[in-house]
């Protein structure tokens, strides 16, 4: 395999000022994981294999709960599912790569990697070799988002628990969840979600958590069907 | 739960993860995403994330103010943060800083 340095190079340059963000969140992962009973080797080896922040959150707060397994990966599933939209919009771009190379540009296609790769594709730059740079992003990320964990663990181990660390679990997810809310039929979609998780949160192995999910989503989608119908109403 | 139940949802976890990012860069010939599907999928993250949120935060902690409990409050202050600044580490840093202050307090 050749590399293609000045591709390898800009994907360096871009994912520079994500790392930076990456880290932070690494940080409080790992020591939020510790706050919650997970032996920091553990929390290190799940950044180093699973690679999601959000879904790694959601399940050391399952976990801590006494959660069921499948609980913990259903939920994965779904907290993962907006990668599904990431691999499909840039599989056309990628069709060329060999299967490994396609293989490794999947492993490290996160929020960020997607954001930047779709961005830089729809520029038409010919001369970029596209699996060095989405690799020279996803590589880094990876090893930041690690180490960040791993660093956080350690750190958090220490910390006495009267500071309730805890807490930065239900914060974290609060500072994705805000963001995600675009427009009136996302709002339904969370409103939904989060009043059916509170009302059935009595539920065993957190199955109520699916259940509101899964309602949510389906309440997100009539809510857009339903304001689609209206503007088109209102249109004529 | 037990170690290798951990390790086995750690694994578990990673090939979800896997399947999921690497669908289509693996078999976009074989793959379609009905259009309905396609639009659902964008309101995966508020519903998920919602879920998740709603019961952890209103979950009493023994802390309270008057009625309300301390990581109640606490979380709708970082709520108010996230949607001002739309960034995680001034999330955290409100969130925690409000649990520390209203604990000192009472």
């Amino acid at each position: 395999m050749r590399l293609h340095p000045p591709s390898v190079l800009l994907g360096l340059r871009d994912v520079l000022p994500m790392l930076l963000g990456a880290a932070p969140f690494g940080l409080i992962t790992g020591a939020s994981a510790v706050a919650a009973g997970m032996a920091a080797v553990d929390v290190t080896l799940m950044s180093a294999a699973v690679f999601a922040g959000a879904a790694q959150i959601a399940a050391i707060a399952l976990m801590s709960s006494g959660a069921a397994v499948w609980v913990v990966l259903l939920t994965t599933f779904m907290v993962n599912l907006r990668h599904l939209m990431y691999s499909a919009a840039l599989a056309p771009a990628l069709r060329g790569e060999s299967l490994p190379a396609r293989a490794a540009m999947g492993a490290v296609l996160v929020d960020h990697v997607y954001a930047l790769a779709s961005l830089r594709f729809g520029q038409g730059h010919p001369s970029l070799v596209r699996r060095d740079y989405v690799l020279a992003m996803g590589v880094p990320m990876w090893l930041t988002w690690t180490a960040a964990t791993a660093v956080g663990a350690a750190l958090g181990a220490q910390v006495p628990r009267s500071w309730q660390l805890d807490f930065a679990v239900p914060l974290m997810f609060l500072a994705l969840l805000i963001p995600s809310i675009r427009n009136r039929p996302g709002l339904v979609a969370a409103l939904t979600g989060g009043g059916l998780a509170l009302a059935l949160r009595g539920l065993p192995f957190n199955a109520g958590l699916v259940i509101a999910a899964l309602s949510g989503i389906a309440a997100g989608t009539a809510a857009e069907g339903v304001a689609t119908a209206l503007a088109r109403k209102g249109g004529r | 739960m037990n170690r290798p139940e951990l390790w086995l949802t750690i694994v578990g976890m990673a090939l979800v993860t896997f399947a999921l990012r690497a669908s289509f860069l693996l078999a976009a010939d074989r793959l379609a995403l009905p259009p309905l599907l396609r639009r659902s999928l964008t309101y995966v993250p508020p519903a998920v994330l919602a879920a998740i949120v709603a019961p952890a935060i209103a979950q009493p902690s023994g802390a309270a103010l008057g009625p309300f409990d301390l990581r109640l409050l606490s979380g709708a202050i970082a709520g108010l943060v996230a949607w001002r600044t739309r960034s995680i580490v001034a999330t955290f840093a409100a969130g925690m800083a409000a649990l520390w202050g209203l604990t000192w307090l009472l």
